[in-house]
């Protein structure tokens, strides 16, 4: 026997061995990948249980009923899911159409050029660009630019500047487009998957009965691709729904005790004079003549109260407040369709952050409910998309 | 007609402009106060006190550390749950898990920085006691755990669809040759695949990188350079949401330091996003 004869035998009694060995390596690594996947679903459900532990018994009706407050115990999320549900309803104004026409704008008529090109760079770049720097964007166009038309658009006529002023700034407007820019890519890239799915001959068989390009998507693409963009939209608009970030900085309150569908006028709180950090007065001793706009309470610098009636004019000593009491009449007499555009406002997620800085266990209790409430309406919106995509790959046989 | 959806498209154009505009032209306000040799050179990142100094590493360093705990979670278990999807799961097994795992990334992050500071991190204090390490109630360990928790999705995911997209010959010649699955996962698929697998990875990460609220709400808001994960620390993203919830007029220095550290973080996506790209470019393997 040579020494390449004794090498093979002892190849040959050996193999049996590795191949129970590796076939063993090839079952425990099942065991593995089991075992990650149940690390990514125990989360899910790990975080469900611990917010509803921590918040579900507060969820009751008058915590949706219930302006926050500074006592946890009656403390409820009413501004902030009105709030949301505003600035949702702007942001799908916006960029529902327009990513939808910019989906099919790319897909079906786009030349191929450079100004093409840049516009895929620049939706496929958007994607993977944070939040925030949506939020500094959207603090130096909306709330700095156009929010201060008198700074910047001088020329423009005074009626303009002041609605200009009134809408942008710290605004539910404002909220509402920046959160359309950062959802925009979602809708776009949903869009053109969807329209990329229709089959040319759709196309063809309208094109040659004589009907337009346009006539041709309209009538013969985009029904088609419709579920594929409804499923886009429901994740991008559950996206924006649970986005905080941006919304901080464009300057989000985190304490709102008025509806914005009503004035805010209706319930002001007006400080007199220039205070330094800790809410003092800088000049004590200055006073400033003031005319009252609205029913309500003046309090003074030590904190002495004043009933007030619209229209009187007082001599206030700088560091008293102006504040003015809402009821729901006057709320319902000054109600106006559009006024909630330009009004300030909370969102859910910024309320429950608000609520989960506190170091009160009361307020981390009603956080967590606030979670419980946003979790829930995010995994909804997010399992109906799911459930749409599968139900479109299962009917649609081309 | 045709005008009006080109004007739809351009918009996405408009934004970037817009973003890298406002960015730049507030951080060069910026700069005009403050030397850009500092900004990148000194260690101490204190802009609100009567001294400011305005060195960005601290915040780099907490963006880092927290990217890197993240990156620690997410691809192992990622890259696990991509192989078992794509490799060994049958079709149903894979057609359920994949939206579920979806789910992972589509919880607010405001309620992942709510489940980092009240759940993770009592959690691993009572967890590493034994060992001697007092874990701050504040910490970046816990802030990049939920948050690689949180990228494990996009990882798994596209991951999965490169592994997927793997000629189904290519496994045939490999089982041919008398290789296991796992054999053939390892050597034959997953290099295959790479470029995918690191795009998807470079997605991840960058996700980590710009977060913001898991970190703000559990990582603590001090800046300070970041030598290991149990230590609070500030991350480029939290000092911008730090200075935003204050009360800071818009157009002092303190506040223009915001689109400073916007700017460091632009730069810090747009080069991540540049080297997925050009990695895929040089990596890809067309079949």
């Amino acid at each position: 026997m040579t020494a390449t004869d004794i090498e093979r035998e002892r190849d040959i009694t050996a193999h049996p061995k590795g191949l129970v060995t590796r076939k063993f390596k090839d079952r425990a690594f099942i065991v593995w990948g089991i075992v990650a996947t149940i690390i990514g679903l125990g989360t899910l459900v790990t975080l469900v249980a611990d917010l509803f532990g921590d918040g579900g018994h507060r969820l009751t009706a008058a915590f949706f009923g219930s302006f926050p407050s500074s006592e946890a115990a009656e403390a409820g999320i009413l501004s902030a899911w009105v709030g949301s549900i505003l600035v949702i309803t702007t942001t799908a104004l916006f960029a529902i159409p327009i990513g939808m026409l910019a989906g099919v704008y790319l897909e079906e008529y786009a030349p191929k050029n450079p100004l093409t090109s840049a516009i895929e760079i620049a939706v496929n770049n958007l994607a993977g660009v944070p939040s925030i720097l949506f939020g500094l964007m959207a603090v130096g166009i909306f709330v700095q630019f156009l929010g201060n038309p008198n700074r910047w658009f001088a020329f423009l006529p005074e009626s303009f500047r002041n609605a200009a002023a009134d809408m942008f700034g710290q605004s539910i407007l404002t909220a509402g487009i920046t959160l359309s820019l950062l959802i925009l890519p979602v809708i776009i890239v949903a869009t053109r998957e969807a329209v990329r799915g229709v089959p040319q001959e759709m196309r063809q068989g309208a094109l040659a009965v004589g009907a337009t390009k346009w006539q041709t998507t309209q009538h013969h693409v985009l029904p088609y691709a419709l579920p594929g963009v409804v499923t886009g939209v429901i994740i991008g608009i559950s996206r924006a729904l649970g986005e905080t970030a941006p919304l901080i900085m464009i300057g989000g309150l985190t304490f709102v005790a008025f509806l914005p569908i009503t004035r805010p006028g209706d319930a002001t709180f007006e400080t007199i004079g220039v205070l330094d950090e800790y809410g003092a007065a800088v000049d004590p001793m200055a006073t400033e003549r003031v005319t009252i706009p609205h029913d309500g309470v003046v309090v003074l610098p030590d904190f002495t109260e004043q009933q007030v009636t619209a229209g009187q004019t007082l001599d206030l000593p700088h560091g008293s407040t102006v504040q003015s009491v809402a009821t729901t009449g006057d709320a319902i007499a000054s109600w106006s369709p559009t006024h909630w555009l330009g009004s300030e406002f909370t969102v859910m997620p910024i309320q429950m952050f608000n609520w989960t800085s506190r170091p009160q266990a009361e307020f981390l209790e009603i956080a967590a409910a606030a979670g419980l409430v946003l979790l829930a309406i995010t995994l909804l919106m997010n399992g109906t998309a799911i459930y749409l995509r599968y139900r479109l790959r299962k009917a649609i046989k081309w | 007609m045709e005008g009006l959806l080109f004007g739809a498209a351009i918009v996405a154009v408009a934004i970037v402009i817009g973003i890298i505009y406002v960015v730049v032209s507030e951080s060069a306000k910026f700069f005009a106060q403050v030397s850009p040799i500092e900004f990148v050179t000194s260690t101490t990142w204190t802009p609100l006190f009567d001294n400011p100094q305005y060195g960005i590493a601290p915040l780099l360093t907490g963006t880092f550390m927290s990217t890197l705990v993240a990156l620690a979670v997410a691809v192992p278990l990622g890259l696990l749950v991509a192989i078992y999807l794509s490799e060994f799961a049958g079709a149903r097994t894979r057609e359920t898990i994949k939206p579920t795992l979806e789910l992972l990334a589509a919880v607010p992050t405001v309620v992942y920085g709510y489940f980092a500071l009240l759940f993770v991190t009592p959690l691993l204090q009572s967890w590493l006691r034994p060992f001697g390490i007092e874990l701050p109630s504040f910490n970046l360990l816990s802030a990049g755990l939920v948050m690689g928790l949180m990228i494990i999705p996009y990882i798994a995911s596209l991951s999965e669809d490169a592994m997927r997209a793997v000629p189904r010959s290519m496994r045939e010649g490999s089982y041919a040759m008398g290789a296991t699955r796992l054999e053939t996962a390892f050597r034959v698929v997953v290099p295959a695949a790479i470029s995918g697998v690191v795009g998807a990875v470079i997605l991840g990460m960058s996700r980590a990188i710009g977060e913001t609220m898991i970190v703000v709400v559990a990582g603590g808001q001090l800046p300070q350079m970041v030598t290991h994960p149990a230590m609070q620390g500030a991350t480029v993203t939290a000092f911008i949401a730090q200075v935003a919830l204050g009360d800071l007029p818009f157009g002092t220095l303190e506040y223009n330091s915001i689109f400073a550290a916007g700017l460091a973080l632009l730069v810090l996506t747009l080069l991540f996003n540049f080297v997925a790209f050009w990695l895929q470019r040089r990596y890809r393997e067309a079949y």
